[in-house]
């Protein structure tokens, strides 16, 4: 066994931006999101991220801005910490300790001083009990303080953020939790609880799912879950408060939000259609209709000029408050489940999946950023629960790029199956695919594997369905359809005993197609289709095929569902070697002999590097992560990677990603390698404010250039500035807005200190 | 915001023969002019000269019509037999013909009466024609015997009696006055050179050769007789190049567009083949009312004219754009260029601030419904009678839509009289088109179960469910009887293949 400590299971972008509500900065310029345990501020024109405010560890959990300081911003996180940030420089200025998961924040102009945090009740030993606090926030300096000056509001609380909210600049704060609306007077001190009941007589589901509170009306709306909004007035007395009802929604009100000025209300759901309802016009509404995905969130910008819409898909959109929409900020997509597997292309290197219902995405795992959604399915989608919706289950991209192949199904009951085989070429002069062929019902079962040769003249595509065929696809020409081009056609149809196939592999030359048919793997010549050679090694159906690269290009391997990883050869025909391990994932890297066996033990999955030709793992690791691994890919690097040793010599060429059970999208990096970004991010120091848009790239080199030859033009007067300049105190001193400055008097002695030359400077 | 995406409406591939250019080139004909002649029309020669009269040989005439006259604008009548092979010389100026009398006769085409005949044939002559040099007249003939004659004089130049059956089709090489080529019934093309006393090529067509022709080149040869169309490479020594068995009764006759790119051959099966002169495959077919005995083509491919057995001559004249113009002269007044590029033909200019007007997408009806989710009109607007009964398909994947959406059964129910008779009637005219067959099977049993409880109110209505059952029915036992005769057929299959295996 390798000692791993040199590589390590890294996080690699892809994460939530949808999980709290986004907010806009007061001059509408900036929004910031939390993803993961970092905190994005983008920029609402361009999209381009301009900073990441690191130093939370674990999930953020709430976000708002600083009410007696516009350029601040507050943010807590399950790690018992609310952190204070200047998001125009991206610096952390301040952290109070809580010592309790917090779940939410809110902050109220009526209270300076003062958030207000959701933390789990500590006296019930009953877990899902929370309760709403006030924190004081001690004035102390100091980069750390601990802030124990609790306050508890209101108890029994739901943790979701978008259940409580705070009306009329904070005179009362209303909470929601299941049946029961609570809404706290500050000035009276005084508790008012409203319930409904479980079931109306149409069997209507009332329990809240969110709660908005008008801005300078005695008004709360709540949305609940059969997709009603009532409006509730008067709730400052025990009996005699109203309420209202409209109903649109078709299913359960996600989000709630009133303007600033609190004309409108804005409300979305599953149908992601955002619905803007005039604020005392009755039922008067507008649409936004065909956002894409269901509505999570919904927040304003502080001057109502912009809207942004948070989606299920890791979307946020920004629009103007004319409807327009300005900006769409896509994070990776991430289902519940992924059907497809994840491919690489070959040209953009980015990596191919599923992503948004009937799409595939393309994400740049460099940048971590989508780089484009292909529309493969081509329908309108209906959001609707329940429905049986069309998707993506296989995809295929060959070596080239050039040809994209993708499986689309949509099984209403099990005799309505409805399959379309698609091939899509890749066009030059539009940077992106184009729909070549549409083969529908191209099996009549499920297809359960679908592979490119590699054979760069004549590329071919095979298929395997659960009907018991394999078939092969060739382009071909048809010279008497004009004008329509080259097409695929089904070239041949392949079966094995009735036996029904389930893995297909090419070599890597596109000589040799090997066929899993149950615990049978077929070996076939695609030149004539002639039935070479079959393995087998009963018990146990094969589950993972594939050939062996470069100079192992003569094993084949396979792992059977009984705990088996064979290798056998195919200048012998004979069993090579093989083991026992329950290898439940196996992918091979293109640019190297090696290949990674994922395998399940005990709750967790390990990981084998080998090679097929030697008998000793190159890399292995205990637990890579807990759970299973649900898919994995080796993507080629930019630049070889140096430096390496033996035990990271596997991580030379290509990087291995893979998915775990959670969705989370992992890789393994060395240390050399991350001590080289640490110190390249160094060096990358940008001025401040300005987003490193590829435009800021460009002008800021040539800007720099003309800066160098002005300093040589006057270079007496550059060497007595160099001195001040030069000097990172200084620099700090110079660069920190003023208002988060301590006193000057606090500043004087570091100040001349920095301006003192060292002794061995003078050396 | 995305934009609605129009529902897809699956294409299928279409049956039957595909069109390509040779399709369009031979269908832009006009509707055939009929002409009927007193006997068997045997054979049609056009003039070379300008414009381009055609003599038509049949029973005891040989009739001369112009390119667009119906009746014949001359005649010669004074055969007492029937008169074969009236073709022009090379100047368009002297007619020659063959007869059941034995008889050669050369006319005048402006004169009645016959200038010279040839005697010395013991037999019909059913072949004669110009050599290229127009002073000799080369004749074939039911004695076995093929005579080069002299016009003037009248004389016989030669002989030559090699065949041992009826000569019954011949021709001269444009190129070298002393060629000509015969074919005859004893399944022989001989090639004769009139400086020498025998024959110089001899190619053994296997049938009895009813036609022969070069091609324009000389370097091939055609000759037809039986089902078979032949081309010999005159060049190798009368090699066969390829052979053609595209009819199935016997090729009567030859013929080769002006371009020489496409070869065309009538038979008694009444069909004409239009063959490619260079991949040799048949790339068009006219069919006719009756058995095919001759086809010439005008220069410049302006007519086709076929003339068969029962004494009808087809003639087809090309359509000309002009004369579409014709027949639709006084066509609407349209508006004018200028009101269609009226404001976008405008060069914006280096400063100008352009504003461009967003793009509409346009939605059909069904789409613009199905958007507002209003799926019962969106049914409605594909059952008008236009689109369900031009376009079925476009029905159908709206149906599949509405069915994909979950709301199918709402878009049906609710329906009248007249509303259901319109849906049933569609049922019933799509329901076995193995296209259609899954989603209609599913429409069906829905508007079953929805207006079950209204079953004899109305009588219409009744009736179209009895007919949708019978018609269901029947479709059953048709798969019924094909999957009996796949299964027959898989054993003979089987046993076939154990057969060869040993």
């Amino acid at each position: 066994m390798v000692a791993s400590a040199e590589v390590r299971v890294a996080r690699c972008g892809g994460s939530r931006i949808n999980f709290i509500e986004p907010i806009i900065t007061l001059d509408s310029r900036f929004l910031l999101c939390a993803s993961g345990d970092a905190v994005h501020v983008y920029s609402t024109s361009t999209e381009e991220r301009v900073h990441v405010l690191q130093g939370h560890v674990d999930l953020v959990t709430g976000l708002r801005l600083n009410s007696s300081n516009h350029l601040q911003v507050y943010s807590c996180s399950l790690d018992g910490t609310v952190k204070l940030w200047d998001f125009t420089d991206g610096i952390l200025i301040k952290t109070y300790i809580v010592g309790h998961k917090i779940f939410s924040l809110y902050v109220s102009k009526f209270h300076e001083g003062t958030v207000f945090i959701i933390l789990p009740m500590e006296s019930s030993a009953n877990t899902e009990a929370f309760q709403l606090v006030a924190l004081h926030l001690p004035k102390t300096t100091g980069p750390e303080v601990e802030a124990r000056d609790i306050l508890s509001v209101l108890r029994d609380v739901s943790p979701i953020p978008k259940a409580t909210s705070f009306g009329r600049g904070g005179e009362f704060v209303a909470s929601a939790s299941g049946l029961q609306l609570s809404v706290y007077f500050f000035r009276k001190q005084k508790t008012y609880r409203f319930s409904l009941k479980a079931n109306d007589k149409k069997g209507a589901r009332n329990r809240f799912t969110c709660v908005a509170s008008h801005p300078n009306d005695d008004c709360i709306a709540t949305g609940h879950e059969d997709g009603k909004i009532r409006l509730w007035r008067n709730f400052s007395q025990k009996k005699e408060y109203t309420y209202s009802t409209e109903h649109w929604h078709h299913s359960a009100v996600n989000a709630l939000h009133f303007t600033p000025e609190g004309t409108e209300l804005l409300s979305g759901g599953v149908e992601s259609v955002l619905v803007l309802w005039r604020y005392g016009a009755g039922s008067k509404k507008d649409f936004v209709p065909r956002l894409g995905s269901a509505i999570e969130h919904i927040s304003v910008s502080p001057d109502g000029s912009l809207y942004c819409t948070s989606h299920k898909d890791n979307k946020i959109v920004v629009m103007k408050s004319s409807r327009d929409i300005s900006a769409i900020i896509q994070g990776l997509v991430k289902g519940e489940t992924i059907r497809t597997d994840l491919l690489i292309d070959p040209r953009t290197k980015a990596l191919v999946c599923n992503g948004k219902p009937g799409h595939l995405q393309f994400f740049s795992l460099r940048h971590d950023k989508q780089l484009y959604n292909l529309d493969i399915v081509q329908q309108e989608y209906i959001h609707e629960a329940g429905l049986h919706q069309c998707e993506v289950t296989k995809a295929a991209i060959d070596a080239q790029g050039s040809w994209l192949a993708t499986v689309e199904e949509r099984q209403e009951n099990p005799e309505e199956l409805d399959i379309i085989l698609k091939l899509w070429a890749y066009d030059e002069s539009t940077q992106s695919f184009h729909l070549n062929t549409s083969i529908s019902m191209a099996h009549e079962g499920q297809i359960s594997a679908m592979c490119f040769s590699g054979d760069a003249e004549a590329t071919m595509l095979v298929t395997t369905g659960r009907d018991g065929h394999f078939k092969a696809w060739l382009l071909a020409d048809h010279p008497d359809a004009q004008g329509e081009g080259a097409s695929w056609s089904c070239d041949y149809v392949g079966s094995y005993h009735r036996r029904e196939p389930t893995r297909c592999c090419f070599s890597a030359d596109g000589s040799l197609l090997a066929v899993g048919f149950g615990e049978v793997v077929t070996v076939w010549s695609p030149s004539t289709w002639e039935l070479l050679v079959t393995f087998s090694q009963p018990p146990g159906d094969i589950r993972d095929l594939c050939f062996g690269r470069l100079s192992c290009s003569k094993y084949l391997l396979g792992t059977t569902t009984k705990n088996l990883l064979c290798c056998w050869n195919l200048l012998t025909c004979s069993l090579e070697w093989s083991s026992t391990v329950d290898v439940i994932l196996l992918q091979p890297d293109p640019l190297s002999e090696n290949m990674a066996a994922f395998s399940r033990a005990s709750g967790s999955t390990d990981l084998f590097v080998f090679k097929p030709s030697e008998p000793r793992p190159l890399f292995s690791q205990k637990a890579v992560c807990s759970g299973t691994v649900r898919r994995a890919v080796f993507a080629p690097r930019e630049e070889v990677l140096e430096g390496c040793d033996e035990s990271t010599q596997w991580l030379s060429c290509s990087r291995l990603y893979f998915l775990t059970e959670h969705m989370e999208l992992m890789t393994f990096s060395t240390k050399s390698e991350e001590d080289q970004i640490i110190a390249s991010s160094k060096q990358l120091v940008i001025d401040d404010s300005v987003a490193v848009t590829p435009f800021y790239l460009l002008l800021g080199k040539h800007r720099k250039s003309q800066r160098e030859t002005q300093d040589s033009v006057s270079s007496h007067t550059a060497a007595r500035i160099q001195l001040p300049q030069g000097s990172p105190a200084i620099r700090e001193l110079l660069h920190t807005p003023a208002h988060v400055l301590p006193s000057a008097s606090f500043l004087c002695n570091m100040f001349v200190n920095s301006l003192l030359i060292s002794k061995s400077g003078v050396r | 915001m995305a934009s609605y995406k129009a529902t897809r409406i699956p294409s299928f591939p279409r049956l039957g023969e595909k069109v390509t250019q040779d399709t369009l080139y031979w269908r832009n004909y006009k509707t055939p002019v009929q002409i009927k002649e007193f006997g068997a029309v045997t054979k049609i020669d056009f003039s070379p000269l300008s414009p381009h009269n055609y003599a038509v040989t049949a029973s005891t005439r040989i009739h001369i019509y112009g390119p667009y006259s119906q009746e014949p604008v001359k005649s010669f009548t004074r055969f007492k037999d029937t008169a074969y092979s009236g073709t022009f010389r090379s100047d368009g100026q002297l007619l020659v013909a063959g007869s059941e009398e034995a008889l050669i006769r050369l006319f005048d085409v402006s004169g009645r009466v016959a200038l010279r005949e040839y005697t010395g044939h013991s037999k019909a002559v059913h072949f004669t024609d110009f050599s290229a040099d127009r002073f000799h007249i080369l004749s074939g003939s039911d004695d076995y015997t093929c005579r080069l004659w002299d016009i003037p004089s009248s004389a016989e130049v030669s002989r030559y009696s090699e065949h041992t059956d009826y000569v019954r089709c011949g021709t001269p090489s444009r190129l070298n006055p002393d060629v000509f080529i015969t074919g005859s019934y004893d399944h022989t093309v001989k090639v004769f050179d009139s400086r020498k006393e025998r024959s110089v090529m001899t190619m053994d067509h296997g049938q009895p050769v009813e036609s022969v022709l070069l091609f324009p080149s000389e370097g091939l040869l055609v000759s037809a007789g039986g089902r078979y169309v032949k081309v010999w490479d005159m060049l190798k020594g009368g090699q066969v190049l390829v052979s053609l068995k595209n009819h199935h009764k016997t090729v009567t006759c030859l013929c080769m567009s002006s371009t020489g790119q496409r070869l065309l051959s009538g038979s008694l099966d009444r069909h004409v083949k239009v063959y490619s002169t260079t991949t040799y495959k048949v790339v068009h077919n006219f069919d006719y009312a009756a058995s095919i005995l001759s086809i010439a083509l005008a220069p410049n491919d302006d007519s086709i004219i076929a003339g068969m057995t029962n004494g009808v001559l087809s003639v087809k004249h090309k359509k000309h754009p002009e004369d579409r113009k014709m027949v639709g002269g006084t066509s609407r007044h349209r508006p004018a260029y200028r009101v269609f590029v009226k404001g976008k033909n405008y060069m914006p200019k280096q400063d100008d601030f352009l504003v461009r007007k967003r793009e509409k997408a346009h939605l059909k009806q069904y789409d613009k419904e199905l958007k507002r989710f209003q799926v019962s009109k969106a049914l409605d607007s594909v059952l008008k009678p236009h689109v369900r009964l031009k376009t079925p398909e476009v029905t159908v994947a709206v149906i599949q839509e509405l069915n994909r959406r979950g709301t199918l059964k709402n878009a049906l129910a609710g329906r009248d009289e007249k509303g259901l008779s319109i849906l049933l009637s569609f049922l019933i005219r799509n329901v076995v088109d193995s296209r259609f067959a899954p989603i209609l099977l599913t429409v069906a049993e829905m508007v079953l179960d929805i207006y079950m409880k209204v079953v004899g109110q109305s009588a219409v209505v009744d009736k179209q469910i009895l007919k949708l059952q019978e018609l269901v029915e029947k479709e059953i036992d048709y798969q019924q009887e094909l999957m009996e005769v796949l299964g027959m057929m898989d054993t003979l299959f089987a046993t076939m293949t154990a057969k060869k295996e040993p």
